[in-house]
């Protein structure tokens, strides 16, 4: 069974169809990319998927679960965690509190515990702090741990969100453009971060542009055009697909190539 | 905190402490008592302020309510200052938390007239509600502390230390928030509340339960502040107290503990330094507070920690472990 099944989802935004009666599906620990031009709805379905908005029509089942128009908190729970297009961190706060905060959820003690410092307080504290320490050690992190978020370089700020959104338990991750603004070597190391995350058993989904990570990672590829599916299978397939490359690969004959 | 910042607290606690030993005039001992208080208060603010990033104007009403519940309470039941106060904390707490309610989905200037709205109704009704506010008179001859019998006043300097014991615990209370998944919660949703709530933080929650704790300490300074003036008046909190506990957290430095003791004293101690500029000494003031925020936006003590993360002492790490070889933050 699907991880993820979405289907008939649409979302409108007054008279405008931001999303309509999309179908797709994401296996455990594939990596699916949703490709298409500025504006078609990718990242629209991205909030949908995290309860961000609601939808207005369908069904999302994660794990075997309904998900559509839960609680942001609660989609967080059941293991969906994401990245922004525009970086989200928490700028005034170490490497290590961005992590931290990821744990969030998982560090349950109330207002009681933290005033009197209870062992219940000591004992959550305690694994957060380690765990946080392991993320940021199994990202290479080791000498940002004291930095603020916001003075990190560009390509490990990239690189903190999706560490961030780990911590959260997530089993799927959504990461929305990552490559953006990358050069070539940073989206060369990107992409072996990313593959290295679906060899540590995460099933993620890619909203990407840069065709170099897309066709090079995704084991399948969804296309998104004026927010309907107009095409789905396997990279090689995708690159071949007259109607994508119309929509989207053929305004010039340098993309179409790639 | 590091083993620097331990020593500057101790220090600073152990000088507090044999200050009066010197013989403090009644007119210091009441000037740096109200430099505790709005310490206290800069503290309390700094919670909903200074980590959460919404604006307050109107925390001299919950101040004010603090005082009033306390005072009544001395006044007409004749109870324990402690029990007046806690019952100050609550009532503050309560009134903190169902004003909290409406107002989590507003932020930025929309809070900021709110809150000074409010600040203005709890005024109005204090003049107004005679019957038990006794309007325009205030309450007076608010009695003194009294412990077993032994009355705290300024000739013993039992007043200062109450204030100073208070003005500690409020410290080693924001420290235990600061430095926990409440102070991280709130930190993060300064910084981007969407995000934070991806994170799986309950945005609204948080926001509540920061204006409570926060409303809560501010009834607590109202009830020292009733006791130790032994007269208050709908005055006492009028729209100049609450820009200045706001001048404190923004002028000691958002987000930081020290800054307050720092913004307190200063802001306070002021005014009466300035004395000898007569009635200029407001515009001195000012032009102060206008220089500072020009060239240190962040505050005095505010900003990004050019030292490295400070871990629990709790939290055991293997020798030779990232915090050694890793790099502080700053620029």
């Amino acid at each position: 069974m699907a991880l993820l099944e979405v289907s008939n989802v649409s979302k409108q935004f007054g008279g405008l169809a931001a999303v309509s009666n999309v179908d797709f599906h994401v296996n455990q620990g594939e990596i699916v990319s949703i490709i298409g031009p500025n504006g078609a709805g990718k990242t629209t379905i991205f909030n949908l998927l995290t309860g961000v908005y609601d939808v207005t029509e369908g069904k999302i089942v994660f794990d075997g679960k309904e998900i559509q128009n839960k609680k942001v908190q609660h989609i967080v729970n059941a293991g969906i965690a994401r990245t922004f297009q525009n970086i989200r961190l928490f700028k005034n706060m170490r490497t290590i509190e961005n992590v931290m905060v990821g744990f969030h959820q998982n560090t349950r003690y109330n207002i009681f515990d933290l005033i009197f410092r209870t062992p219940r307080f000591r004992k959550y504290e305690k694994e957060a702090h380690i765990k946080a320490l392991e993320v940021l050690h199994s990202l290479g992190f080791e000498k940002y741990i004291h930095t603020y978020a916001g003075n990190l370089p560009y390509g490990e700020q990239r690189k903190l969100e999706i560490a961030r959104a780990i911590a959260t338990g997530a089993k799927l991750l959504l990461l929305d453009e990552p490559a953006a603004g990358m050069n070539p070597q940073e989206s060369e190391e990107l992409l072996e971060f990313i593959l290295g995350l679906k060899d540590q058993g995460f099933t993620i989904i890619l909203i990407e542009h840069d065709m170099s990570v897309v066709m090079n990672i995704s084991d399948r590829i969804y296309v998104l055009d004026h927010g309907k599916m107009i095409a789905d299978g396997l990279p090689e397939e995708i690159a071949s697909n007259q109607m994508v490359i119309e929509a989207y690969l053929g305004k010039s004959e340098d993309d179409a190539a790639d | 905190m590091d083993k620097r910042d331990k020593i500057i607290w101790l220090v600073l606690l152990a000088a507090l402490i044999v200050l009066p030993a010197v013989g403090l005039s009644r007119y210091l001992q009441r000037v740096i008592s109200l430099i505790f208080i709005y310490s206290m208060l800069g503290l309390s603010l700094n919670i909903v302020t200074g980590y959460m990033g919404q604006i307050s104007l109107g925390h001299a009403a919950f101040y004010a309510i603090g005082a009033y519940t306390s005072g009544l309470l001395s006044e007409h039941f004749g109870l324990n200052f402690l029990l007046t106060c806690v019952c100050g904390i609550i009532m503050a707490g309560i009134i903190g938390w169902l004003f909290s309610i409406p107002t989590t989905k507003l932020s930025g200037t929309y809070l900021a007239i709110i809150t000074m709205g409010f600040g203005e109704i709890v005024k109005v009704v204090i003049v107004n509600w005679e019957s038990l506010t006794h309007g325009t008179y205030g309450l007076q001859r608010i009695a003194k502390p009294e412990f077993f019998g032994f009355q705290l006043n300024t000739t013993n300097n039992g007043l200062y230390y109450l204030c100073l014991i208070f003005l500690v615990i409020f410290v080693l209370l924001c420290i235990a928030i600061e430095r926990s998944k409440l102070g991280r919660s709130l930190r993060a949703i300064k910084d981007d509340p969407l995000a934070a709530s991806l994170m799986g933080v309950e945005i609204n929650h948080y926001k509540r339960m920061a204006f409570t704790i926060s409303t809560a300490m501010a009834g607590c300074c109202g009830a020292l502040y009733a006791h130790l003036s032994g007269y208050v008046d709908a005055n006492s909190f009028n729209s100049d107290v609450s820009t200045l506990i706001l001048s404190i957290v923004i002028f000691g430095g958002m987000g930081s503990i020290k800054g307050m003791l720092l913004g307190a004293a200063v802001l306070v101690s002021f005014p009466e330094v300035l004395r000898f500029v007569a009635v200029y000494r407001f515009v001195v003031y000012g032009l102060i507070l206008i220089v500072m925020m020009v060239f240190r936006t962040d505050g005095i003590l505010g900003g990004p920690s050019k030292r490295p993360y400070v871990f629990p002492r709790f939290v055991k790490l293997e020798k030779g472990e990232v915090t050694k070889n890793g790099t502080a933050g700053g620029k």
